[in-house]
């Protein structure tokens, strides 16, 4: 029986040990030409032409979405509204945050995806001063980046929340954010990584709220570290979505944005102007005008308790409503 | 060139996010996964090797660990681990759960590999000289098999330097701090600067493990020896292949 | 019951992904052979190469591949989401692996068998196609072996930057705290793995017919 041979592995020629008296420079250099060699390879491959549908113009329309289920369960519906009215539909779900798939909807790698109004405006135009929702939404048409747009927005809202454990907040008598600023010191934050950030994370709460946490750690959006690190003591105070099932079946505290830091969210598509026609965006609009808070609620309850696909029960609620 | 800037940047070298910090913290997560990869993995390998016994069970073992997606594997650890553990253990747990399975097959297969190669007449010497199995496997077939040992250890530790990473997708410190930042802020900067960050200590971890390597095998397997002014004469003698074969042990 | 019916509502959806991974996987194994086997070449034939091109694809190999997927197009000017990101990215880390790998192989060529096809006339081009890269095929396979389960688990990292693959089962099954969609994510990557490794060993075992005449006989 011949032993498991690892080319990796198995010093398997005296050569190996040459490599001891590597030389960062000639090294880095034969891996900077291995990685143009790579590059070129691939950029005269037609292998390009064959893997990219035309992204562009005609035809199919890519629905993004972003790493947290609120916005998996919107793009869902988008996807299939779309799909139900004879578009070709192409789904790029869970990318990372907002600073990465906005500048994606830029250079056209999606077309559409869900967005909410308030953090869209302080992405684009950090610390902003208009606050009521109508407000935001003109003033999301005037910002959004070149080329893109934005369509009409629901009524469906989910906004960060802070949240803090039952326990602390009878500790320490907090309901609002402002109740955190004389422990904050002592406290440790959690939140999405690009939290760190953005405006309506960290940099906000110091500059509106005057909060100073001890310690940041970067968790998801509002996904399942969050809420198990709130749960479990990692961190004492955690942003996550209104929309969350999870806080009304846990003893969760949803503290109050008394200073209004976190602006009102409707939820809405963004779209690449060019990818999405006249027709598409009547069928969005038709689903943002129907699409609310209660809805929102009751479908995420169904993915999450009762594990149900995402993409059906888009399905059930655009057959309900009317729309497929 | 805002890489340099970067790295220029005092703000980067000091604090709980500075670079010292989290290249420490990277360190750690390594050190610990290798520590328990080997634990697990050299006593298996070298027991195998030595009794011929589970070679198809380390083949296959191996291969099927090697195959299990990281990503996956780190998401099931932490859904089934972390509702066990407060704090910080509840993801440090799993990451190092990922850690030690990615390390385990490249230690356990050189383990066993080293053992297997231990020339046939070394070990006929060794028990015929009157040592008992334990002796043999733990005075001859180890310190022979040490080379290979070594080598699947710095495999394993390469891998475990590039992958430790993705603690910080479980919120987790080390220098996937700087990827998974940089990505969700999109800050090519500060992920670059994780990449080079990663990649040098990798460069520098092999080295030390080298190092080690030199100080730890015989120098009578390295032929190291060789070169060495040797007043007593015959240095062949030390080099256990060229052991006379004594026969059949009783 | 929940998890049965889990996975017949999402068989088609997982059927998808499975390809999705297979072209993923699988074209970056090819691209790379493709690009390592001349550099291999170069490495076995002029000394002085082995030692930079070796150790500079060793380093390449330790780039951690989130950031190899998001920092590539801002070398290739590729869109920041397209998928040839990653096929980019695997190529760069099977490269790496094959490098040493085909330089070895090469090198671990019979001095006898060299000399034999010279003498028998084969011109330097012919002697390495036609003698010495069919020698060196079982130790390439090897590393095409070893390439291509990295290259597996590799592909699903894809899912977090929203490439769908079975890594998506993945980050899916996370958002929902959910073990199923996880475990059918492993089990299908595992199933890949396995039948990537058969095809190399089937290719390796056609294109090797001595060795088959040796243990046969």
């Amino acid at each position: 029986m011949n032993p498991p041979r690892n080319p990796l592995e198995a010093p398997m020629t005296p050569r190996r040990t040459r490599t001891r008296t590597l030389r960062a420079a000639t090294a880095l250099a034969a891996a900077l030409g291995v990685l143009a060699a790579t590059g070129c390879g691939l950029g005269s491959d037609p292998l390009a032409a064959g893997e990219g549908v035309d992204r562009d113009g005609s035809g199919t329309i890519v629905v993004g979405s972003a790493n947290f289920l609120d916005s998996l369960l919107i793009a869902n519906i988008y996807a299939e509204a779309l799909r139900a009215e004879g578009f070709e539909v192409e789904e790029r779900f869970n990318i990372a945050s907002r600073e990465a798939y906005v500048p994606g909807l830029v250079d056209g790698s999606i077309d559409l995806i869900p967005e909410y109004s308030g953090a869209l405006l302080q992405y684009v135009h950090p610390g902003t001063d208009v606050t009521a929702d109508e407000e935001v939404l003109a003033e999301l048409e005037v910002r959004v980046p070149e080329g893109l747009a934005v369509l009409e927005a629901s009524a469906a809202q989910s906004k960060d929340v802070l949240v803090v454990t039952g326990d602390t907040a009878r500790e320490h008598g907090l309901e609002t954010v402002s109740d955190l600023v004389p422990l904050a010191g002592e406290m440790t934050l959690g939140g999405p990584p690009e939290w760190k950030t953005r405006y309506n994370g960290v940099v906000g709460l110091q500059e509106v709220y005057g909060l100073e946490f001890g310690t940041f750690v970067a968790l998801d959006a509002g996904g399942p570290l969050s809420l198990n690190a709130v749960t479990n003591g990692q961190v004492d105070v955690v942003d996550l979505f209104t929309t969350d099932p999870a806080i009304g079946e846990r003893d969760l505290v949803m503290l109050e944005d008394d200073q209004g830091l976190f602006l009102a969210e409707n939820i809405l598509p963004l779209v690449r102007e060019q990818a999405v026609d006249e027709e598409a965006r009547e069928v969005l609009d038709a689903v943002s005008a129907r699409l609310n808070t209660p809805d929102i609620r009751e479908m995420m309850g169904r993915i999450i308790s009762q594990r149900e696909n995402p993409t059906l029960v888009a399905r059930d609620w655009l057959s309900a409503n009317g729309l497929a | 060139m805002n890489l340099i800037d970067w790295f220029a940047d005092p703000a980067h070298w000091v604090g709980p996010d500075g670079i010292p910090r989290q290249v420490l913290t990277h360190l750690l997560y390594c050190a610990i996964a290798a520590a328990a990869a080997i634990v697990i993995a050299l006593p298996a390998g070298l027991v195998i090797g030595h009794t011929g016994r589970g070679a198809v069970l380390v083949a296959g073992l191996a291969n099927a660990l090697r195959a299990l997606p990281t990503l996956g594997l780190l998401i099931a650890a932490v859904l089934l681990v972390s509702p066990h553990f407060g704090s910080q253990l509840a993801f440090a747990v799993p990451a190092l759960i990922v850690l030690v399975v990615l390390a385990v097959p490249p230690i356990l297969t050189n383990a066993y590999a080293g053992v297997v190669a231990v020339p046939p007449q070394v070990r006929t010497a060794a028990h015929g000289i009157g040592m008992r199995p334990w002796q043999v496997l733990l005075t001859v077939e180890l310190p022979c098999a040490l080379p290979l040992v070594i080598s699947g250890v710095r495999s394993a530790s390469l891998q475990l330097v590039s992958t430790a990473t993705v603690a910080a997708y479980v919120s987790l410190g080390g220098l996937g701090r700087y990827i998974i930042d940089g990505q969700a802020q999109l800050d090519y900067t500060q992920m670059l600067a994780g990449a080079v960050l990663v990649a040098l200590l990798a460069v520098a971890v092999e080295a030390l493990l080298l190092l080690l390597e030199r100080a730890l095998v015989s120098p009578g397997l390295t032929g190291r020896l060789r070169r060495l002014p040797d007043p007593d004469g015959d240095p062949a003698a030390a080099v256990p292949a060229a052991a006379p074969s004594p026969g059949r042990a009783p | 019951m929940t998890a049965l019916r889990w996975l017949s509502d999402n068989a088609p959806i997982m059927a998808e992904y499975f390809l999705a991974h297979v072209w993923l996987s699988l074209v970056p194994l090819l691209l790379g052979l493709a690009i390592a086997l001349p550099l291999g070449w170069a490495a076995h034939h002029f000394g002085f190469l082995y030692r930079p091109l070796v150790a500079g694809s060793a380093l390449l190999y330790t780039l951690p591949s989130l950031a190899l997927f998001v920092l590539l197009p801002q070398v290739l000017g590729t869109r920041m989401l397209d998928p040839v990101n990653i096929v980019c990215a695997l190529t760069v880390y099977t490269v790496a692996l094959l490098v040493r790998v085909v330089a070895d192989g090469l090198a671990a060529v019979p001095e006898e068998t060299a000399r034999a096809a010279d003498a028998m006339g084969y011109r330097p081009v012919q002697r390495w196609l036609l003698v010495e890269l069919p020698v060196a095929v079982p130790v390439i396979a090897a590393g095409l072996r070893v390439a291509s389960v990295s290259n597996v688990s590799l592909v699903s990292l894809g899912a977090l930057l929203g490439v769908p693959q079975l890594g998506s089962l993945f980050t899916l099954g996370f958002q929902l705290g959910y073990l199923v969609p996880i475990a059918a994510g492993i089990v299908l990557c595992l199933l890949l793995a396995w039948l990537l490794d058969g095809l190399i060993l089937a290719a390796a075992r056609a294109l090797t017919p001595w060795k088959r005449a040796e243990t046969t006989a």
